[in-house]
């Protein structure tokens, strides 16, 4: 396995997302494949390659500072599950 | 006690006032309805492509080179991840490690010794929304107006020794930005705000000790009380042999305490990657030698400039200076009456007592520089005396008029007909011959005494140069 259970463990937590000893099972594996695959790319020979910063050759993608309208609350609010006074609505955050 | 060092660095965050956000075309203006500037790019949707706001490389160059850090030819932004209400894709667009700008420095004045400030770097990256506390429901409510607002970051290296060295740099800072004109710094909104690291150690030992990290503080008392706070503790925490734990912590400002923050362990564990939805930033010596040959004089040029060309001491050239708007009022004032050192004055005595007073910012009173320079050539020209001045200030600062109208509506034009003076004199005189008797056996201050009741009788309105000079005459006669 080149992912442990723990890590993924550690991942779910930073993600808030609560496993079951079984999910926790089938993501390991399907990770470590995962991570397994992303990994031959280190065989690749990369001797006077550049670090790439971006998948395509492009660079300075910028738009104007001109303001246009936002969207209707209304639409925004629309996907959250509990709204109120306008917000989005979550649980009590402690800090 | 040891002798113990304070180490501090601050991170300082300044939001571009730029008109849209930093990927979409949603306003940035501060205090709208919750939720009303917003989109499907600011607010996390899936699918959106964001594209870079231009102006916001222009600014936090312009910062760089005005803070003389190098300006990196390419640069690149990060995904920095974390879960949290206010952040609604779950990662913050910032800056990891090819920033903007690196490596500059700041020279600070505390108590008349000017220090050097490291910067390591500074850093584009967007703001977080708004959480509101509901008392009511107990649930938070977010609000995500402020979503990718553009923020610059500046971090400075820990070479900051104290309290007041670190109100300093923050002072020099904001009156850098506001020159630049890349952020409103209104405080208050939080548009400009920082975070302090702060560790001691018994002078003379290598290692730093641990540091913490106080949390947005957005006011210059606030940064100064925090820290204050902040060295007693750790150095009280050593003293009792107890332990200093890296943590982040909150002020209190109207408790005037710090606390820490409930954090989890792997709170920091942001797993930094490459944005792959934007595109690297390069920069060509053109851009930036065009950037940097239209810099606006900065603070401690214009001051030096002051002290030559207007013949101010520097101590006046410092305070116009500090801040863009006093420094324009002061010239466009000053072009008007020609008398610097009148008009410096002004601004330093009864005209800043009042701002604070009103707790404004001197481009918000109803006093224009025009109206000042108008007072100011009604002195210069005998129209009006100095102390006459001051009430017709007053009224000016109260209600907008302009000079010469509360001068003629009140009727408070300077009496210099001598025939007239002389002959109120000559009834003060007559009116108090104990005065006269004291002065000729030489108490002067008999002087001011006439003076007084002869002002008094002129409702303070006679030339006080031929007052004198009329009294001395009549009762050496």
């Amino acid at each position: 396995m080149s992912i442990s259970k723990d890590e993924v463990k550690h991942i779910a937590n930073l993600s808030k997302l609560n496993l079951t000893d079984e999910e926790l099972e089938k993501y390991t594996n399907e990770l470590s494949d995962i991570v397994d695959m992303a990994n031959e790319l280190s065989n690749i020979d990369v001797e006077g390659v550049k670090p790439t910063a971006h998948i395509l050759d492009i660079q300075n993608v910028f738009r104007e500072d001109i303001q246009q309208p936002s969207y209707d609350r209304e639409l925004i609010l629309k996907n959250a599950p509990s709204k109120d006074a306008g917000c989005v609505s979550v649980p009590k955050v402690v800090e | 006690m040891k002798d113990y060092e304070v180490i501090i660095g601050l991170e300082v965050h300044a939001e571009l006032s730029t008109n849209t956000k930093m990927y979409c075309n949603c306003s940035t203006e501060f205090g709208a309805d919750p939720n009303t500037h917003c989109c499907p790019i600011c607010t996390g949707m899936p699918g959106v492509l964001p594209v870079l706001n231009k102006k916001v490389v222009e600014y936090a160059t312009k910062a760089g080179l005005a803070t003389n850090c190098e300006i990196s030819r390419f640069s690149k932004q990060d995904r920095k991840n974390y879960f949290y209400p206010d952040l609604p894709k779950a990662y913050q667009t910032s800056q990891y490690d090819l920033p903007l700008c690196i490596g500059g420095h700041l020279d600070i004045n505390v108590n008349g010794e000017q220090k050097r400030i490291g910067i390591t770097r500074i850093h584009i990256e967007e703001d977080a929304g708004k959480l509101i506390h509901d008392a009511y429901t107990g649930d938070t409510l977010v609000d995500m107006n402020r979503c990718a607002v553009p923020l610059i970051e500046i971090v400075s290296e820990p070479d900051i020794r104290s309290a007041d060295e670190a109100v300093a740099y923050m002072q020099t800072l904001k009156s850098i930005l506001e020159y630049l004109d890349v952020c409103d710094c209104k405080m208050q909104e939080g548009s400009l705000r920082c975070d302090v690291n702060l560790s001691v150690r018994p002078r003379g030992q290598k290692e730093f000790g641990t540091r913490t990290e106080t949390k947005n503080l957005n006011s210059f008392k606030a940064i100064h009380n925090s820290i204050e706070f902040e060295i007693k503790r750790q150095i009280e925490e050593v003293e009792n042999g107890g332990k200093i734990y890296q943590e982040t912590r909150r002020w209190d400002d109207a408790k005037g305490i710090g606390y820490a923050m409930r954090t989890k362990e792997d709170a920091h564990d942001y797993r930094y990657f490459p944005e792959p939805d934007l595109a690297p930033i390069v920069l060509s010596e053109e851009y930036i030698q065009n950037l940097k040959d239209n810099l606006p004089e900065m603070p401690h040029i214009k001051k030096e400039r002051y002290m030559k060309d207007f013949d101010l001491p520097e101590y006046d050239a410092d305070i116009l200076t500090s801040s863009i708007k006093t420094a324009k009022f002061f010239e466009e004032a000053n072009d008007i009456c020609n008398n610097p050192k009148a008009v410096s004055n002004w601004i330093m005595g009864d005209f800043t007592r009042m701002l604070n007073e009103k707790e404004i910012e001197i481009d918000e009173s109803k006093v224009t520089a025009q109206n000042l320079a108008e007072l100011i050539s009604l002195i210069d020209k005998g129209t009006i005396s100095s102390k006459i001045a001051k009430q017709v200030f007053e009224d000016m600062f109260e209600t907008g008029e302009n000079a010469k109208d509360i001068v003629e509506k009140k009727g408070l034009v300077q009496m210099s007909d001598e025939g007239a003076i002389k002959e109120i004199v000559q009834k003060v005189v007559d009116a108090n011959p104990q005065s006269i008797a004291d002065y000729k056996a030489g108490k002067d201050r008999a002087i001011g005494f006439l003076v007084g009741q002869i002002m008094k009788e002129t409702k303070g309105k006679a030339n006080p140069q031929i007052v004198n000079k009329l009294l001395l005459e009549i009762i050496n006669k």
